[in-house]
């Protein structure tokens, strides 16, 4: 999945645009991004370290809660308006970034988040934050399902049929739906998301 | 290039019709994600097995009904299943890793942390089989010509 189709020819050109020569699935210039990443939120863990802890929870969090909102609310129902040559284009150049990002954004917002919330006491029966942390992790347990399930393989499915010589527009076009749907979906419950974490924060 | 996706669009998307694979390892994934929350819930203290176990169990049933319907379809993109298959599976198995090693680090141990193994042998096998199968069903027949 990591090597490159090549295409001569695809929507671009139905579309008057520029011909775009290569399809990659999982952009491997991003991947010693995504290790360094790992890696850090893993040496975070392991030192418990308050402010790489935070770091990572904040920043993690804030990227993976505006993309979502960005791409479901803003992004997709202007995606679901566009004429199909233009929506694949568009999805071949998105597409790999979020095949990428997304999983690296919410593997390191979780993971460092769980362990904050220990280290500060957050997890406890007594800490008056520990219902709404239990109410997150539905939230969240929901999102990825969705996201894991439904999402990304529509997402890594569509940039796989358009590596191929004659890709199948409604089969493109079907998956698109359904990666608009649900990102609009996962945006709304974003929503939830941001009123949890900043009732957290300020009890 | 002979067709692309405008031309290819009048092409049947629903000419063959395939077992449950994904629903099945959706509701599989579904079920392991509500007995992690219910473990986590605990954390710190030892959390109850009855609940988690149970769902572990029916999890892991119906992922391995989705294989064994999965293993039965003939014709199927195998290749570009494995190829997928593989790719996915290590990138959940580091993501699984993850989420073993916080249980870890946070002192589970005894049967709470082999309960999480399952959970997470199953999570990193689930998400691999809905991808790998999503992408392999499009390129199988009727698909296939392309």
């Amino acid at each position: 999945m990591t090597d490159v189709g090549r295409r001569q020819a695809g929507p671009a050109e139905l579309a008057q645009g520029p011909p775009r020569a290569q399809i990659q699935v999982v952009p491997l210039r991003g991947l010693p991004v995504v290790a360094a990443v790992v890696v850090f939120v893993i040496a975070s863990i392991a030192g418990n370290w308050l402010w790489a802890l935070t770091f990572c929870h904040v920043v993690g969090g804030a990227l993976w809660t505006a993309i979502d909102l960005f791409v479901g609310l803003i992004i997709g129902p202007i995606l679901g308006r566009l004429p199909e040559a233009a929506r694949a284009e568009f999805a071949a150049r998105f597409m790999p970034k979020m095949v990428l990002l997304m999983p690296t954004l919410v593997l390191m917002t979780l993971a460092a988040g769980f362990q904050l919330a220990l280290r500060e006491g957050n997890l406890a029966p007594s800490s008056p934050n520990h219902a709404w942390l239990i109410v997150s992790y539905c939230v969240v347990g929901l999102m990825a399902v969705i996201a894991l399930g439904v999402l990304e393989p529509a997402n890594i499915t569509v940039l796989v049929e358009m590596r191929k010589t004659a890709p199948d527009g409604a089969v493109i076009a079907l998956l698109m739906r359904r990666f608009v749907y649900t990102s609009g979906i996962i945006g709304v419950m974003q929503v939830a998301t941001l009123i949890i974490m900043t009732r957290v924060a300020s009890q | 290039m002979s067709a692309g996706p405008v031309a290819a669009a009048a092409r049947p998307t629903a000419g063959r019709r395939f077992p449950p694979v994904a629903e099945l390892a959706i509701g599989s994934l579904a079920l392991v994600v509500v007995g992690g929350i219910l473990m986590a819930s605990y954390v710190p203290r030892r959390p109850p097995l009855g609940v988690p176990a149970v769902l572990t169990a029916v999890s892991a049933a119906l992922i391995l009904t989705s294989v064994f319907l999965l293993s039965r379809l003939r014709p199927f993109a195998w290749g570009r299943f494995f190829l997928a298959f593989r790719w996915a599976l290590l990138a959940y198995v580091i993501s699984a890793g993850m989420i073993g090693f916080a249980f870890v680090r946070d002192h589970t141990r005894g049967a709470p942390l082999a309960l999480v193994a399952v959970m997470l042998v199953i999570f990193a096998l689930d998400v691999p089989v809905i991808i790998a199968f999503t992408v392999a069903r499009y390129s199988s027949p009727p698909h296939a010509a392309s």
